[in-house]
């Protein structure tokens, strides 16, 4: 049921002639977008280009005005409300500072998904919570504790875990390293490449940071006036003459992060 | 074999000579590990030979289905059970790997305490805390009559446009609501009360129980709740909402006092409204009652205000109104204000100090309208 991109890559999201509008102000304007299988694919763009939009318009949180989004080869628009909830059980989704369930324990928050979709036996979804906890760095402690008793960067931890609960084979963040030091934004970047090597995910982030993109992504989409004008590897972008895309990849916060020109 | 269904996990126990074998098959993900998790149960309680975990049926395994397979082979080892897998591909065995590597405990859940203990603790607490609150509320009224006083030498204190602002929000804006409750429930007393009282034939005595009723008490306790309703809640989420996005800090920084920016205008507009929204009440009132009588006991108006005019032969009953309203307003201004200085940390908080700030303000609105109606008795008016 996977569909096949012209040169032989298996497309997990394609996003067709893409349309947004709020009242009368244009976000997108006819975007094409695909991600391929197993890939980390970035989204760049300024404040307001409508990144954040886009993410929420795949994960079908916001309708778009016209255009498609395929995942897996199916139609997101087509979808009645339980199958479109049983699509999204196959996907994780971190949102900005972890969207955690302010209510509930780091550990709680782990198995709602589990708790609320399958019949698992509690001391199955406590170890499942352990493992994922685990898996994306956070200390044993983190288990019991609530999200407001947790920093910046075990928090966005924590909803990964969340986000990884189901074992989903599609990721999407939100900013991943947003708001976390140099230091912690680096340790996340690598827990992604991991997590991605390890669970063979498809990941696709939106993000600000030139660091992550050069560590973590496999192709950078950038959305600027309003579609994606072009995707590709960093050395591909270099090469690419428009005057946001050499603003961006050739500026002074680029070459800080060594994405430079040889 | 009957343990094989379509879109399952399945696991068979066999084995044939020294050796048990364990096969694995089907599709162990998230989505199937709840069909053999009693069978795995089974699985556990096998000691003596050795065992082979055989995986080569397994059509698709993710980490849930990695850490099963684990764990029943790390039990097995842990009771001197030799296992050994059979039959796993590159990829399951480094999940599996994966999933050993990050078998640590953890901790699920705070530790539970004594449920007695944790009720005294509360109780305590909570009584501390509302003693604190109330000392600290008052050193807030001190603060703002502070900061009131210095504007007698510093006018300029006073920010006309914001005050006004707030006269307009606070009184003007709720004149429907107040005028429109207070009229009701005139007319709700009078109705009621004429059907008790022509009982005993003194049907007449409705507009005393009216006049007074609304005067003294029913006009300015549901202006003031109204008010408390409204504004002080209003108060604390503005003022709250500025807290988390550093207004306040930045003002301070800038050199403008928050309480004179802030405070002073709302704690004013409360002072200069309530006495006026009270005596509009007062009239919705009695206007309500008076066109209930008319319709229910065929009084006419002019026989209702010569009534009305004996009932109520002393200005000093209407003033009791007006000047609890005073109080009320300070009780509004200063609750409001400072539970919105109180707000920190997360949007959840300024929706609780927002129930705070309302709650909190009908609640001393009430006692203090029982101790000044003693107080009023007491005194004679």
């Amino acid at each position: 049921m996977n569909q096949q991109s012209g040169n032989g890559h298996e497309i997990v999201i394609r996003v067709q002639n893409l349309v947004t509008r709020f009242d009368y102000t244009v976000i997108h304007d006819d975007l094409n977008l695909d991600v391929r299988k197993g890939e980390i694919l970035g989204v760049v763009g300024g404040s307001g280009a409508g990144k954040s939009v886009l993410l929420k318009i795949i994960i079908g949180l916001l309708k778009p005005s016209s255009g498609t989004v395929e995942i897996n080869g199916q139609a997101q628009a087509g979808l009645t409300s339980d199958e479109l909830a049983a699509e999204r059980r196959r996907w994780g989704v971190l949102f900005q500072d972890g969207a955690l369930f302010s209510a509930l324990t780091v550990a709680q928050n782990i198995q709602v998904p589990l708790r609320e979709h399958f019949n698992l036996s509690q001391n199955l979804m406590d170890e499942i919570a352990a493992l994922k906890i685990s898996m994306v760095g956070l200390s044993p402690e983190a288990g019991a504790k609530y999200p407001s008793d947790l920093s910046g960067g075990m928090r966005k931890r924590a909803g990964l875990a969340r986000a990884l609960a189901l074992d989903p084979a599609l990721l999407l963040l939100d900013e991943p390293t947003a708001g976390l030091d140099p230091i912690g934004a680096a340790d996340f970047d690598r827990l992604i490449v991991e997590l991605k090597e390890a669970l063979g995910l498809t990941v696709f982030l939106v993000t600000h940071d030139l660091d992550t993109l050069h560590a973590v992504c496999d192709r950078i989409a950038v959305l600027v006036d309003k579609r994606v004008i072009v995707v590709g590897t960093i050395a591909d972008l270099l090469e690419y003459n428009h005057p946001w895309v050499e603003e961006y990849f050739k500026g002074p916060r680029a070459r800080a992060a060594n994405i430079s020109v040889a | 074999m009957a343990t094989i269904l379509d879109n399952s996990a399945w696991i068979e126990i066999g084995g044939r000579g020294p050796e048990k074998e364990i096969s694995f098959g089907g599709i162990w993900t998230v989505f199937h590990a709840g069909d053999v998790e009693d069978r795995l149960m089974e699985a556990v309680q096998l000691r003596g030979e050795p065992v082979v975990l055989d995986l080569e049926k397994v059509e698709r395994m993710d980490t849930l289905g990695a850490w099963l397979i684990y764990r029943l082979s790390r039990d097995l080892r842990l009771k001197r059970v030799d296992t050994r897998f059979r039959g796993v591909s590159d990829e399951y065995k480094l999940l599996i790997e994966r999933v050993g590597a990050n078998d640590r405990p953890c901790e699920m859940a705070p530790p539970r305490r004594n449920s007695i203990l944790t009720l005294l603790e509360d109780v305590g607490l909570g009584t501390l805390n509302s003693l604190v609150r109330l000392s600290e509320l008052l050193g807030f009224l001190g603060l703002i009559i502070t900061r009131l006083a210095g504007a007698f030498r510093q006018p300029q204190r006073i920010r006309v446009t914001s005050l006004v602002y707030h006269i307009e929000q606070v009184g003007l804006r709720a004149l429907p609501i107040v005028g429109l409750i207070s009229f009701l429930i005139g007319a709700v007393m009078v109705n009621q009360s004429a059907i008790q009282l022509r009982l005993y034939g003194a049907e007449v005595l409705v507009v005393d129980m009216l006049a007074i009723s609304i005067l003294r008490e029913l006009g300015i306790l549901l202006t003031a709740i109204i008010v408390a309703g409204r504004s002080g809640s209003a108060f604390t989420a503005q003022i709250g909402s500025m807290m988390l996005r550093e207004e306040v800090d930045a003002m301070e920084t800038i050199g403008l006092n928050p309480i004179d920016v802030l405070v002073l205008p709302r704690f004013l507009a409360l002072l200069v409204v309530m006495p006026l929204l009270t005596f509009y009440a007062d009239v919705a009132g009695i206007l309500g009652g008076g066109l209930m009588a008319w319709a229910q006991l065929d009084m006419s108006p002019a026989v209702f205000l010569q009534f009305f005019q004996e009932a109520v032969p002393d200005i000093r009953t209407f003033w009791v109104g007006v000047i609890k309203a005073v109080f009320f307003a300070v009780v509004i201004g200063v609750s409001g204000c400072f539970e919105g200085l109180s707000v920190s940390g997360s949007a959840e908080s300024v929706g609780q100090r927002t129930t705070q700030s309302v709650v909190q303000s009908i609640f001393l609105i009430i006692v203090l309208d029982a101790l000044l109606a003693i107080f009023f008795t007491a005194v004679g008016w």
